[in-house]
């Protein structure tokens, strides 16, 4: 039937459409910028009092109190998607433009120090208890998603002597005792210890993750266990907080749980929703992480080291909690 | 079905040295359709990942277990569209339900199972029109211009491609980055896909008539025919010697120590190189022997593997890197179709084009996952080696097995 229409008829429709398509998606544009919403409300130059955590609430930095969901919330004007502090160094990850993502580090006023361009998308970010290392991890595609190749990119940043590290995935592994090599390596969740040396970190290769533990200097790493990702050490240096995937398989969703480092005793925490999240330690006694509603809205909670108790709300609206020294 | 037995040109006006009006509008649907998905594909990690807060890791599971059935599916479109005749019919259904997903990716919602058959589907989407539109340029073309009707469609195909993260980029500027607007964008441009072909493309049914209806058993024979046998066990090995871009930019950025910044630059330009010797290298095989061009594409191949251990580092060796691997892709895509559509006979010939695709998709998949293990055994710089040795041997046995599939053409 088509085949009868003159090339003039069928031009003619072809424009038709043409119009009619171009309208509609501009349209769409035009409804969609004018609903683009102005910032979030902060509530203005607020005093927190108490313990305190930083946070990140819609896409800016906050400080929120750690102890009562209730409390006042100061709202920076920072842009962030994930972000930490430690000492004299806070750190955000926050989008530049549409396709690419930088890592600032800031000083206690928050003010921009430095910027780290990043691959990929952001997906975790620590600072050594000290202020001095600075880690990251994001999510790098392929080319193109008909190719299914989704992979991770860690890097550290010494912020005393400047050194910054775009990858650790050539650092020389041993794999239960042996020396390992494999081209698809991925490192995520790094967290240092005091001497600002050693790390921890979950290294994935051959469809299995593992806990490793790691030699900044000496550019090394050696696996402790299986199925620990996104271990964060205690305040003490004793234990990993960590998420570790049920039935070691992560469709089905992560466990939040506590690693004993001189016995390697696993305690699960008494939190039993599924939370993605590298957790934080608030104080020797308390882990806090981000627990995402199936609506996408993300909220802090705290649950003891312990496995005992129950999980408490921090704070609502808010992801990537990180504890602020008192002061 | 010997070589002798090629159909002569089918299309109704086929006219030497030009490029048919079918392959054009082909071509204008293709570039249409990849401004439309590459302006997904440029902010989907983002979307996904930052703001769905999807886990890569259930993803991945997610998307590996759909790879399969859609290799499967491509045959099957291949040989409804054979059976039917009905190549635009199957085509049109593939760009359609490509066009589709794009709103649907929004109505997914937060679900990982949902967004993974959302893509799973844009991809089958993908895998059922490949075949047919190729067997269509190779039915609108006279075979001693087939070379260069290839290379205009794969020309204005790697151009949308180009355009598709520039318009994604404006749309997000327009509306303070809404990812919603990028999509329903994305679809009414796959929508204007679909009305071009609708409007502009023709299927070649009128020569096939004659015809006998196409049986199971035909398939069967076709591949029992040396000529094809040949030509689709050399386009395995040939595809068992392409590691994949994946690991030669791996390779180059481990070894170049290249900043973040420049890595995404490593695939433009290897496209643009691409898209600018498509056209050339497709007519200079109508010239020489598509064969012959074909063999120095992956000679092209071979050199950037040597590249990658060699001695020449720097911008040198990245800029010599990406003019490489762009002759690779203009000399190899469109012309080992071109080369294999004349051999195979006219009413089977969507079945035998998607046979090659998915004999070379599955031959990428073994050759990937081998240079994964070569490395793990010997690192990078001896994975490197050979694969380079493996790419010579992989010349001499298709020069061997298709010594006569050149002489067929010229006859």
């Amino acid at each position: 039937m088509i085949d009868r229409l003159s090339l003039r008829a069928r031009m003619l429709i072809a424009a038709g459409g043409a119009a009619l398509l171009v309208a509609a998606a501009l349209a769409y544009v035009v409804v969609t910028r004018d609903g683009a919403k102005a910032t979030p409300a902060s509530d203005g130059a607020v005093v927190v009092d108490g313990p305190r955590m930083l946070v990140v609430s819609e896409r800016k930095l906050a400080t929120v109190s750690a102890t009562d969901v209730s409390g006042p919330r100061e709202v920076h004007d920072v842009d962030c998607v994930r972000s930490y502090v430690a000492g004299d160094t806070s750190v955000c990850l926050r989008p530049k433009d549409a396709w690419t993502h930088t890592l600032v580090t800031m000083n206690g006023q928050l003010k921009d120090a430095h910027e780290y361009q990043l691959p990929g998308v952001p997906s975790r970010a620590r600072v050594s208890d000290s202020g001095r290392m600075v880690s990251w991890t994001t999510f790098v595609s392929g080319d193109s998603y008909t190719s299914s190749g989704m992979s991770t990119r860690t890097g550290v940043i010494d912020t005393t002597t400047g050194d910054y590290v775009p990858s650790i995935e050539h650092f020389s592994v041993t794999l239960d005792g042996k020396p390992y090599r494999a081209a698809d390596v991925n490192y995520w969740g790094v967290s240092f210890a005091d001497d600002d040396n050693t790390f921890y970190a979950t290294l994935a290769t051959g469809g299995q993750r593992y806990l490793v533990r790691g030699n900044f200097t000496a550019e090394t790493v050696e696996t402790l266990a299986t199925n620990v990702e996104c271990p964060s050490i205690s305040p003490d240096g004793t234990r990993l907080a960590f998420k570790q995937a049920i039935d070691n398989d992560p469709l089905k969703g992560w466990r939040i749980s506590v690693l004993e480092l001189s016995t390697m005793k696993v305690t699960d925490l008494s939190e039993t929703r599924s939370i993605d999240d590298q957790p934080a330690w608030l104080d020797d006694e308390t882990v806090a992480y981000t627990f995402r509603a199936t609506d996408g809205v993300p909220s802090v909670w705290s649950v003891p080291a312990d496995g005992t108790g129950t999980p408490t709300k921090l704070a609502d609206n808010a992801e990537s909690p990180a504890p602020l020294a008192h002061g | 079905m010997y070589l002798t037995t090629v159909t002569k040109p089918t299309n109704a006006d086929p006219v030497r040295g030009r490029v048919a009006g079918n392959v054009v509008a082909l071509g204008a649907v293709s570039l249409i359709t990849d401004i439309s998905s590459e302006m997904v594909a440029a902010i989907l990690p983002v979307f996904l990942f930052l703001n769905l807060h999807l886990s890569p890791a259930a993803f991945g599971a997610i998307d590996g277990l759909y790879t399969g059935a859609t290799a499967l599916l491509r045959l099957v479109g291949g040989y409804v569209a054979d059976r039917t005749q009905q190549r635009k019919l199957v085509a049109g259904i593939g760009y359609g339900l490509s066009a589709l997903m794009k709103p649907a990716l929004l109505l997914a919602g937060r679900s990982a199972a949902a967004i993974g058959a959302v893509i799973a589907i844009d991809r089958a989407g993908k895998g059922l029109r490949t075949a047919p539109r190729d067997a269509l340029i190779t039915l609108s073309s006279a075979p001693e211009s087939l070379g260069r009707a290839f290379g205009v469609h794969r020309a204005m195909d790697s151009t949308g491609a180009f355009l598709g993260p520039l318009l994604a980029m404006a749309v997000l500027a327009l509306t303070a980055e809404s990812f919603d607007a990028v999509f329903i964008t994305s679809f009414c441009i796959a929508m204007f896909g679909v009305l071009v072909l609708v409007l502009f493309v023709r299927d070649h049914r009128d020569p096939l008539e004659d015809a006998p209806r196409v049986e199971f058993s035909q398939v069967r024979g076709m591949i029992a025919s040396p000529a094809i046998l040949r030509l689709l066990i050399a386009s395995c090995i040939l595809g068992l010697v392409t590691i994949g871009d994946g690991f030669v930019y791996l390779v180059l950025q481990g070894r170049e120590d290249l900043g973040i910044a420049w890595f995404p630059l490593l695939s433009v330009g290897t496209m643009a190189v691409y898209m600018l010797l498509a056209v050339p290298l497709g007519a200079l095989g109508d010239k020489i022997g598509l064969r012959t061009v074909m063999m120095g594409g992956y000679v092209a191949l071979g050199l950037v593997y040597l590249l990658l251990v060699s001695p020449i580092h720097g911008i040198p060796s990245l800029v010599l890197a990406v003019i490489l691997y762009g002759i690779f892709y203009a000399a190899t895509n469109g012309v080992l179709i071109a080369l294999a559509g004349p051999v195979i006979p006219a009413h089977l010939r969507t079945t035998g084009i998607a046979l090659i695709q998915t004999g070379q998709a599955l031959a990428y998949l073994v050759s990937s996952i081998a240079f994964g293990v070569a490395w793990g055994l010997w690192g990078p710089v001896a994975a490197c080696k050979v694969s380079a040795g493996a790419v010579a041997l992989a010349i001499a046995a298709s020069l061997f097995l298709l010594r006569r599939t050149t002489e067929g053409l010229a006859a």
